[in-house]
């Protein structure tokens, strides 16, 4: 238990209280500014690292969780978690900050807000420093689940639940892949910890299940980080309010993908299998992202499908940077293309600040103006001076151009695409030149979107009269987050070499420790002469104003976009064809009989109990060690017998229920008999507490009656219930003469010793096996709650009146 | 329910619920060494209530016991829980239970357990969710 775990707990604990200060302080003081001291702390409590980390250390500790299953909250704190955790933790704060001015401390439900948001901040945090598999697996689906809770958030909206619903769908279809590529993973490296996994790489390289591992994790990768064709999740995310749309789908959850691929470089990477899915999918979803973008006309529509561009240029990157890996390849060939690398992580750190900002400009425009639509909004410019302002700042940095942060990373992006169309591995020799023209293309209408967001905003003629507002500049309390991460794009224009030396650097190394060497000098300019690159951007800014400007001459072409082939709609149609089939399936099986549902439980223990005995041979009778049947004995089940048969043969109700009782109170003398007064105890205790109950249905049920039914509907019945009499009798038998293992109950006679009491029964029950107890009670309290609701909402569907004085 | 009128299951009813109930206890404070334990001891106070139910109305005594018993099977259930979580604060695994020998001034030398506490959540959510089923159902016309 390390200071780290606390700060990755600090928010669960805090979810927990929020509801309680919530009501407390509203409306007083918003919630929100008590909140803020959680990502702060831990921002705080990050930077406070930073040193050690930079200098190569790597902090580890262990709190145990499952050690029998080898599943430990292990904390791995490198220069990749770093660089994420203040990610996570910086943009928190901003955008908690944010939040306060976003949302009416009077109107929402902010308690849920921030609960999710602070579930969400604990899971990304867990997931980038946990070092076992299965911890990460776990924190990855929290955040899936917080996400849907935070997409759901407006919940009367139909388009906030079906966009809550698919980004659930996909992200955890993926997690679910992932999860089955860990336990491959675990397998082959025989451990769960990612680190132990690295020094065990040969192993995994030649075993059978590492393309099956890969593809699967790949999957979860993908569909978190929205890459093609996952991305369709991402736009319908956008419902939710702006402040999340900042923090999860830009800055954070999206990047968890990211974080897994570049995480798992060292283990996959060098592999051509690896290279082409990563590599391939992240460049055409740079394209696609950035083609579909153009479209767009409401602005955070466009920020999403530009979002999942720049995720596919860094996934891109990660891709081709992976080669460097390469088993065939020189020390300086590696190191050329391990650059790749460095810029994805630059990048990412880059997109973090300007798209953060974008968002939070866009919901400012929201916020004030009433609308997104770009078709209602221009000539703002005069109106929100400073929102214009940071959204050049955020558009320019977006679209690659100086003096801003996006620039570095866009040129080092450029010098990737352009080294790896060179290499000669993975069979690029012949296409390799096709990566710099898709990059070159995609960054066309990277600019071109950049420049619609800017200028088509804030420029051209004031369609104010259409806006129902008065528009006016936003209060500083939304502006200042923004413009701390406007600042921020400046700023690292001008100084990303104590970026680079800090965060960059480290995290280049986390990710590929052998190339480390190879990043230590390098220095990053903003002017690196007259090469490609430099002209790769030129030409992307003349061609990039060129289309802008023709806009609306060439933007009809987007109308043979196909719609209905679009994956949006085959998601659609597959989610209601699954929604048909499933409901046909059911409504054949439940048929609305309880008869039938009997009939159906057990005939599959005839079936597969039954079936299994049979099949396993599993009959072995041994009646040797059976104690002598005593003359009580024969009487008590000679009375059972007749209790049982009574009940089948009774015309009265109430002839059954006591022939039942009696049945049960039968089986209690067996336990006195046996010397267990425990059981005994409890048997007649349940008993008299179930008759009871009977009796109490008694005054709801009907008359019985003759039956007459068919001699099918008998046979069914007789077949049925003997089967099921000769199974449980044949596995009673069976069991008793099995002895597969030793028998664990010498362990239990220690009890007084183990557990000062001299009642075993009990001692099992309270401590030995206490877990057992602890969820048979809860099961016992949710299955009482079951009859109560039940019972009670069929009172409230008819009779409002009578539950709710 | 009807509301019964019978003399004689009344009075013995009175006398009764109070020898169940003293049961009840009894066979919860025993379980550790005896038969007996939380879950027992419940149902018998469970089965107490119950019968007060059923000789008196069940608005009469859910206005002599006026205790929500939704809210006490939560209760039971969160003691559960709870002690199982108290026994990782001392860097135990989940649940560990532990107990000790301790001179106390009327009993003299006794074992104190934190099992106990745990039974004590096991009965209370054994009393709230049977009460609350019952109650449920007998409620119901």
């Amino acid at each position: 238990m390390t200071w780290l775990h606390f700060m990755i707990f600090l928010p669960f604990v805090f979810a927990l209280i929020v509801p309680f200060i919530y009501k407390r302080l509203t409306p007083r003081i918003h919630t929100g500014w008590f909140v803020l001291i959680v990502p702060l702390t831990i921002f705080i409590f990050l930077l406070m690292y930073i040193p050690k980390i930079a200098k190569g250390a790597v902090l580890t500790s262990t709190v145990k969780w499952i050690p029998a299953y080898d599943i430990n909250f292990t904390t791995y704190l490198d220069g990749l978690s770093l660089v994420f955790g203040l990610l996570i933790a910086g943009i928190g704060t901003l955008v908690i900050l944010y939040s306060i001015f976003y949302l009416s401390k009077q109107r929402e439900a902010l308690h849920n807000f921030y609960v999710y948001l602070l579930l969400f901040m604990g899971a990304m945090l867990g997931l980038v420093v946990s070092d076992n598999y299965f911890v990460l697996y776990v924190f990855w689906e929290i955040t899936s689940v917080s996400s849907f809770l935070l997409i759901a958030y407006w919940y009367e909206r139909d388009r906030s639940r079906y966009g809550a619903q698919k980004a659930m769908l996909i992200t955890v279809f993926g997690g679910l892949a992932m999860l089955a590529g860990l336990i491959m993973m675990s397998i082959m490296a025989d451990t769960t910890s990612i680190r132990e996994t690295l020094s065990n790489i040969q192993l995994i390289q030649s075993h059978k299940l590492f393309i099956p591992a890969m593809v699967l994790i790949l999957l979860g990768a993908f569909t978190k980080s929205a890459q093609f064709p996952f991305s369709i999740w991402l736009p319908d995310a956008m419902e939710a309010p702006t402040p999340i749309s900042a923090y999860l789908h830009s800055a954070t959850m999206v990047k968890a993908g990211i974080y897994l691929v570049a995480r798992l470089t060292p283990i996959f990477g060098g592999t051509i299998e690896w290279f082409w899915l990563v590599g391939g999918i992240g460049i055409f979803t740079l394209l696609y992202g950035s083609f579909n973008a153009v479209k767009q006309t409401d602005l955070k529509a466009l920020l999403a499908y530009s979002t999942i561009s720049q995720l596919g240029l860094i996934m891109s990157l990660l891709g081709l940077g992976s080669a460097a890996l390469h088993k065939d390849l020189g020390v300086d060939e590696s190191a050329l293309y391990a650059t790749a690398i460095f810029a994805a992580i630059f990048h990412l750190v880059n997109h973090s600040t300007f798209k953060g900002s974008l968002f939070m400009v866009v919901g400012i425009i929201d916020h004030e103006t009433g609308t997104r639509d770009l078709r209602r909004l221009g000539g703002l410019i005069h109106l929100m001076p400073v929102s214009f302002t940071l959204t050049v700042i955020g558009g320019f940095s977006m679209a690659g151009l100086p003096p801003f942060n996006g620039f570095l990373s866009k040129e080092m992006f450029f010098t990737a695409v352009v080294n790896a169309s060179h290499m000669e591995i993975f069979n690029l020799q012949h296409i390799g030149i096709f990566l710099p023209i898709i990059a070159w293309v995609a960054s066309v209408f990277t600019f071109i979107y950049c420049m619609i967001l800017v200028f088509k905003t804030f420029r051209g003629k004031k369609k104010v009269p259409k806006l129902d507002k008065e528009v006016h500049e936003a209060p500083i309390g939304l502006l200042i987050s923004p413009i701390i991460l406007g600042t921020l794009v400046v700023l690292f224009f001008f100084i990303p070499n104590v970026v680079s030396k800090y965060l960059l650097k480290p995290a280049f190394a986390s990710v590929l420790p052998s190339l480390a060497h190879t990043v230590e000098s390098k220095k990053i300019s903003a002017f690196h002469g007259f090469n490609t690159e430099l002209w790769m951007t030129i030409g992307v800014v003349a061609l990039g104003t060129i289309l802008y400007l023709l806009l609306r001459k060439w933007y009809k072409l987007y109308r043979f976009y196909p719609q209905a082939i679009t994956l949006s709609n085959l998601y659609n149609l597959t989610l209601e064809y699954t929604e048909k089939l499933a409901k046909s399936i059911t409504n054949f099986y439940m048929t609305g009989f309880l008869r039938d549902y009997l009939v159906y439980i057990f005939g599959f223990i005839i079936v597969i109990i039954g079936g299994s005995l049979v099949l396993f041979n599993g009959f072995t009778f041994d009646m040797t060690h059976d104690s002598p049947i005593s003359i009580f004995d024969i009487g008590i089940v000679i009375a059972m017998i007749i209790s049982s048969v009574t009940v089948l043969f009774s015309k009265s109700r109430i002839t059954s229920i006591v022939a039942v009782g009696a049945l049960g109170f039968l089986v209690s003398f067996f336990f006195v008999l046996f010397r267990a007064p425990d059981l005994a105890l409890t048997q007649l205790v349940v008993e008299t507490v179930t008759t009871v109950l009977f009796l109490l249905c008694f005054y709801h049920l009907p008359q019985l009656k003759k039956e007459i039914s068919r001699i099918r509907f008998k046979a069914v019945n007789a077949i049925i219930s003997i089967g099921v009499g000769v199974v449980v009798t044949m596995v009673a038998l069976s069991a008793n003469g099995t002895h597969l293992f030793a028998s664990i109950s010498s362990y239990y006679e220690d009890s007084y010793k183990l557990a000062g009491a001299k009642n075993i029964v009990n001692a099992i029950l309270v401590d030995f096996r206490g877990i057992d107890t602890m969820l048979e009670i809860l099961v016992l309290t949710v299955a009482g709650l079951g009859v109560y609701t039940l019972i009670k909402v069929r009172l409230v569907g008819g009779d409002k009146d009578e539950e709710t004085k | 329910m009807k509301k019964p009128n019978d003399i004689i299951i009344r009075s013995v009813t009175k006398v009764a619920v109070v020898i169940i109930l003293t049961f009840a206890i009894n066979l919860f404070v025993s379980g550790h060494h005896f038969p007996g334990g939380g879950f027992i001891g419940g149902l018998t106070f469970a089965a107490a209530i119950i019968l007060l139910f059923l000789t008196f109305d069940i608005e009469t005594v859910r206005k002599n016991i006026p205790v929500d018993f939704k809210v006490l099977a939560g209760v039971g259930v969160l003691i559960a829980v709870l002690t199982g979580v108290g026994g990782m604060a001392f860097g135990e695994s989940f649940l560990t239970q532990a107990f000790g020998y301790f001179e106390l001034p009327i009993f003299g030398k006794t074992e104190l357990a934190t099992a106990v506490i745990f039974d004590i959540g096991v009965a209370l959510a054994v009393i709230g969710t049977a009460i609350t089923i019952i109650m449920t159902i007998g409620d119901d016309r």
